[in-house]
């Protein structure tokens, strides 16, 4: 080959040579792939800002101010009579014990050898307002203890507490009249002296809401039996129901109409915005029915009824990916349907059906728009149920509508405790994805 | 709980009957389980579900009966210039409910007998103190006609409890001994019992289409009551949402779609672009390290529940805009344009940022679909990447990619939390995106959770824009899923 | 034994349009191609035939660099095309496969007009100055793609609509369009219907007079019809190359014999 065999094809244009037709070209090429990088960077973003925010935000809720302080029972005002009767000693009311911890904080104060100003009314009112319940509680549950000198651990106030963490400052509080300089002046004090500090607050995972005065006391353990429950539900109905649903639709429906209807059926309920749901469950079960309001169970109906077309899409797939294969082996050794079905297609999909169920349960679990129409807003669930029947049917409220709740009221202490709820909320979801992640990797099969 | 204790027995019988079918197939046989015509569990099963079927059949369609045919009856009770103005039969009825029930807790508390909670007259004690007593608070005296048509409420409600018990005991009995009696060999059990099953797995997958007509029927029923107190034409062509207690609302649709419209199209002007050009990126130019790596964060965001984004909305992103648009001489523009962090942007932005990987993961997958070949026919003519996604990939996928995005819109249209949280709840027809405005989704929440008497207007029409709702999500569902169809169709 | 090369001379003295010298490709850890050497002459057929997955195709898409599109292949060794090396940095797919067009096994139409499919590569090359222009380039490739009759009346209707082997024809006057050099088929008859392959045939042999075509095929009938000269690929081994009817009437490797006389492939 030598280059005189090329002299008669002569190129037409080089290919070396970029005409600027070509370089124009090349640029818009390079412009359309940088959008395309910046629209995932955007979703990215995006994505890191939430997770931010609410870890920002939501952390501090897991951490709480306390106050520690020996309080000293006093007999001459809890029991007067010093008969240790209990029916006397619990007409002492709330009010009754605020000159308790008055004198409690007097003793701090001259115990750890600090100068102040204040006033021990103004310095009892560092403490949340639950503290003389909670001293009252103590003091009916041991009534012996009356005269003795007993270590208490108080809720530090909302404001306190916001201090601590930043929220609060001496600048913010010019208008508040909940708080004055002073006061802080010793709560730095006593933060010195070791007597108030901040840690972890279990009774922020494991507590019960609590007024709008007192979200220092707030917890989200209540709401997060309602969601429990609820889950309970939605598992014992959906599950057994969108498996037969799917089993019946994907190996048994003869082709016709109603087949159709129902698929189309199901395919465009998966579609429906849940609000409808909530009308829906507000109208049939608690209108109609007279299922009581704000009760978990009806909550689990209603999202039963949401995740069903979600279980039985993703049990058809998981039916369908079973090769015929199998069910003509079943059949072949003089198996009947029915028994081809439930000996082997089903075990088969199960890995499939329990991970379409575990994301099906993960929506139903962060859905908060139809709760809000059966009324599982608006009250404080004080107690955790104490039965699966109580846990039913007594009212209660769910994580989500707990933390919309937090978010509606007017403290922004409140708003800190949504963020921590929202914490609580994705690691569920987290922990309930991850599984599903797993049982697929582990069970898939690839037929 | 008088229905735990039927569902009970009936359990304990089928059990029963299980284990006794299985034993008397297998005597019939001579102990030889190879002489049945079908396995032994199969008669067992045979006369459980004769059991089971038929009477939680019955109970289950007694149940749901039960309340309408009592409330039918106890409601002619009341005759009709003894209703108020302003209420319905449903208002009074809901008295009379709740008065029988005072009288269950008076009875079960014993501060009253069984037979003076039947006799009792309001014209000679006072019902509303003694039901105070046991903790019924009443709202008002208890008038005679609502008093005897409560009376008559618990009478006909133990009657038809009474009557329900013996009913299904006889139905369970019944499918007991019948189903004992086929137990023998000959029977063709295992054929039965899976007509049976057949018969089971067909009413699941019916449930679906129940709750469609139960979200239809519950909808219309109420938004018929709604109508006959409203005027529809204020309603559909009316201009004004301003609800009140005085009886003359003006309870307008219009301004309520124009806020869930425009709020959607901000949330679409942000997710249609950024979910393109994201499922495009992944699909046509991402590496498969890139696309592991990125697709499962993008679908995050799908997974996070909306009370989240809600509660961003709130707390970030629309104090963000405040920052930016508002606050005169302290925001960042110097702008006094915003005052409120509940905005149309607000909730815009969010909920668009919360539809990105919902349009991406869908054009994600209809952009798949475009073959291969098409592809290479354009690069084959020296077309660049971009040129051949421009002109053949999208062309090509455009029906499938507007599928989606009408998804997207019908999702968008329909969700509760951002808006709830973000919008704001002003009605009003305005272009700037910067008020406060309300949509559809936010006023049933705000109409329904209110204390608002339930047979008002104010409270019945959230039914009539639920179904107003439903039926604009489900004509776009249908028509983005008839399209994706279509499109998939064609290349299949 | 290997001596494609020496074959290669023995033909009478042509013009070389695109020269390949060891060139090898792998799909990830497969070694797809081995060393292979190939001279192709302009304005003749040259036919690759080979049994399935012995790396035709492969080669073939080598020669426009539709291998880059694939993340896991790679090309090793020089493919010269009028003495420019077109896996050279500054080459730029983009107008390499302007000059070497390929049509491929299953006809592509764009989901458009039969206007729009043939306007499609002067569009994005900036061919035509304006809209008569373009006019005249459609008709002009519909023509020598030898379906202009068959669609003139029907230009705006969507190629999608037409029969396969008028969709074929379509896509080769589509390829036609931009003016290239070199035309690659990929089995172009594989899913047309004996009367539609005929035509195809017919076309190919009509583009000779102006462009060289490179076409893979499974048939040895249709190679044997359309080209002048013959490639047999086996296991990735170039193993013979010659005037297709020294390769149909005396092979020299076994190997092509016994493919040939129907015992492999």
């Amino acid at each position: 080959m030598t280059d005189t065999s090329h002299s008669s094809a002569v190129p037409t244009s080089s290919l070396y040579a970029h005409d600027a037709r070509t370089k124009k070209r090349n640029a818009a090429e390079a412009r359309f792939k940088a959008y395309g990088m910046v629209a995932i960077a955007i979703g990215l973003i995006m994505l890191v800002t939430l997770m931010v925010t609410i870890f920002g935000k939501g952390l501090g809720a897991f951490q709480q101010t306390f106050i520690t302080m020996n309080v000293e029972l006093l007999e001459s005002k809890l029991d007067k009579s010093g008969t240790r009767d209990l029916e006397k000693i619990k007409k002492v009311s709330t009010f009754g014990y605020a000159p308790i911890i008055k004198g409690a904080f007097q003793t701090t104060v001259d115990a750890e050898g600090i100068e102040t100003a204040l006033k021990t009314k103004d310095m009892a009112k560092l403490l949340s307002k639950s503290a003389a319940s909670q001293l009252r509680d103590f003091v009916i549950e041991n009534p012996d203890k009356i005269g003795t000198t007993v270590e208490f651990r108080f809720l530090a106030n909302s404001r306190v507490d916001g201090y601590l963490k930043g929220r609060v400052t001496r600048d913010s509080i010019a208008n508040d009249k909940n708080i004055t300089s002073a006061q802080l002046d010793f709560v730095d004090q006593l933060r010195a002296a070791g007597v108030l500090f901040k840690t972890f607050n279990i009774d922020f995972i494991i507590g019960a809401d609590a007024s709008d005065q007192r979200p220092e006391a707030a917890g989200i353990g209540v709401a997060m039996m309602g969601s429990l429950f609820m889950m309970l539900v939605v598992l014992a109905l959906a599950l057994p129901i969108g498996v037969a649903a799917s089993m019946y639709l994907e190996e048994f429906a003869p082709q016709n109409i109603w087949t159709d209807i129902i698929e189309v059926n199901i395919s465009n309920l998966a579609a429906v915005p849940s609000i409808v749901f909530g009308i829906l469950g507000l109208a049939v079960f608690i209108n109609y029915m007279h299922l009581p309001q704000s009760a978990p169970l009806v909550g689990g109906l209603v999202l039963t009824l949401m995740t069903l077309p979600t279980i039985i899409i993703s049990t058809r797939a998981s039916l369908k990916s079973v090769p015929p294969s199998i069910r003509d082996a079943a059949l072949g050794v003089g198996a009947s349907k029915m028994q081809s079905v439930f000996h082997h297609v089903l075990p088969l999909a199960a890995p499939g059906i329990l991970t379409g169920t575990i994301i099906g349960l993960a929506q139903a679990l962060g859905e908060t728009a139809p709760l809000l129409l059966i009324g599982m807003i608006g009250f404080i669930a004080s107690n955790a149920p104490t039965s699966i029947g109580e846990g039913l049917l007594s009212p209660n409220s769910a994580m989500p509508a707990q933390i919309y709740e937090w978010a509606k009221r007017a403290d922004p202490a409140f708003y800190e405790r949504a963020w921590g709820g929202i914490i609580i909320l994705l690691l569920f979801l987290v922990t309930m994805n991850t599984i599903a992640v797993i049982l697929r990797r582990r069970f898939e099969r690839r037929w | 709980m008088p229905v735990l204790w039927l569902v009970l027995i009936i359990l304990g019988l089928a059990a029963l009957g299980f284990i006794m079918g299985r034993q008397r197939a297998l005597k019939s046989a001579g102990g030889d389980s190879r002489k049945l015509h079908s396995l032994p569990n199969y008669y067992g099963a045979n006369v459980a579900l004769s059991v089971l079927v038929p009477s939680f059949g019955v109970l289950i369609v007694w149940l749901l009966a039960q309340p309408m045919l009592i409330d039918r009856a106890v409601s002619a009770m009341i005759p009709p210039e003894l209703i108020p103005e302003n209420t319905t039969t449903g208002l009074v009825m809901s008295d009379v409910r709740r008065v029988a029930e005072g009288l269950d807790v008076a009875v079960e508390k014993g501060a009253m007998s069984a037979s003076e909670a039947n006799s009792v007259r309001s014209e000679f004690t006072d019902l509303r103190a003694r039901l105070g007593d046991v903790g019924v608070a009443l709202g008002q005296d208890v008038r005679p006609e609502v008093l005897r048509a409560a009376q008559r409420y618990r009478t006909l409600n133990a009657t038809g409890n009474m009557a329900l018990t013996i009913v299904i005991c006889l139905v369970a009995v019944a499918g007991f001994i019948n189903a004992l009696r086929h137990c023998t060999a000959e029977y063709r059990a295992r054929n039965v019992v899976e007509r049976a099953i057949l018969v089971i797995l067909m009413a699941a997958a019916s449930i679906a289409i129940l709750s469609t007509i139960g979200i239809v029927l519950s909808m219309l029923f109420e938004s018929v009551n709604f109508f006959g107190l409203h005027r529809w034409t204020d309603f559909f062509f009316g201009t004004t949402w301003a609800p009140n207690f005085r009886g003359d609302s003006e309870l307008s649709i219009l301004p309520l779609l124009w806020g869930t419209l425009y709020i959607s199209f901000i949330a679409l002007l942000v997710a249609v672009p950024v979910g393109l050009f994201a499922a495009i990126y992944l699909s046509e130019y991402a590496g498969s390290k890139t696309r592991s790596f990125a697709k499962p964060l993008l679908e995050i965001l799908a997974g996070i529940p909306t009370i989240v984004y809600g509660l961003f909305a709130l707390l970030t992103v629309g104090p963000l805009l405040v920052k930016v648009f508002g606050q005169g001489d302290n925001g960042l523009l110097g702008v006094e344009w915003m005052s409120g962090a509940t905005s149309v942007l607000t909730a815009g932005i969010v909920m668009g940022i919360m539809l990105i990987p919902f349009v991406s993961s869908l054009s994600d997958d209809i952009i798949n679909a475009v073959p291969q070949s098409m592809r290479d026919g354009s690069l084959g003519l020296g077309a660049t990447k971009s040129e051949t996604i421009r002109q053949v990939v999208v062309p090509a996928a455009l029906p499938g990619i507007v599928g989606a995005i009408l998804l997207a819109a019908s999702r968008a249209i329909g969700e509760t939390m951002i808006v709830v949280m973000g919008a704001g709840a002003i009605a009003k027809f305005s272009v700037n995106p910067l008020e406060s405005m309300t949509t559809i989704t936010t006023r049933i929440v705000s109409q329904l959770t209110g204390d608002g008497d339930f047979a008002s207007p104010e409270t019945l029409v959230a039914f009539a824009l639920g179904l107003t709702l439903f039926v604009l999500t489900l004509g776009l569902n249908v028509l983005a899923l008839y399209i994706v169809r279509k499109y998939r169709e064609q290349y299949e | 034994m290997y001596d494609a090369p020496s074959l290669g001379a023995q033909v009478e003295q042509q013009d070389i349009k695109i020269s390949a010298k060891k060139v090898q490709v792998y799909y990830g850890d497969t070694h797809a191609i081995k060393d292979v050497d190939i001279e192709i002459e302009s304005k003749t057929v040259t036919a690759f035939i080979g049994p399935s997955g012995c790396g035709k195709s492969t080669f073939l898409r080598c020669l426009n660099r539709m291998n880059d599109t694939i993340d896991i292949c790679r090309v090793e060794g020089d493919i010269i095309l009028d003495g420019e090396d077109i896996y050279d940095k500054k080459v730029d797919p983009v107008q390499l496969r302007a000059k070497v067009g390929m049509v491929f096994q299953k006809p592509n139409p764009f989901p458009k007009s039969i206007y729009d499919n043939i306007a499609y590569g002067p569009r994005i090359h900036g061919l035509a100055k304006s809209k008569a222009d373009l006019d005249e380039i459609v008709e002009k490739s519909l023509r020598r793609g030898a379906i202009w009759n068959e669609v003139k009346d029907r230009l705006h209707a969507p190629g999608t609509g037409l029969s396969g082997g008028q969709q074929q024809r379509l896509c080769i006057a589509r390829a036609i369009a931009t003016e290239p050099e070199v035309l690659l088929m990929d089995e172009p008859c594989s899913a047309l219907d004996p009367i539609a392959t005929a035509q195809v045939e017919e076309l190919i042999d009509e583009l000779r007079n102006q462009y060289s075509v490179v076409i893979v095929t499974h048939s040895m009938q249709q190679a044997a019809r359309v080209s002048q000269k013959t490639a047999f690929f086996h296991l990735g081994h170039l193993v013979e190359y010659g005037a297709t009817g020294n390769i149909f009437t005396t092979p020299q490797d076994e190997r092509t014999e016994s493919y040939i006389t129907g015992r492999i492939g």
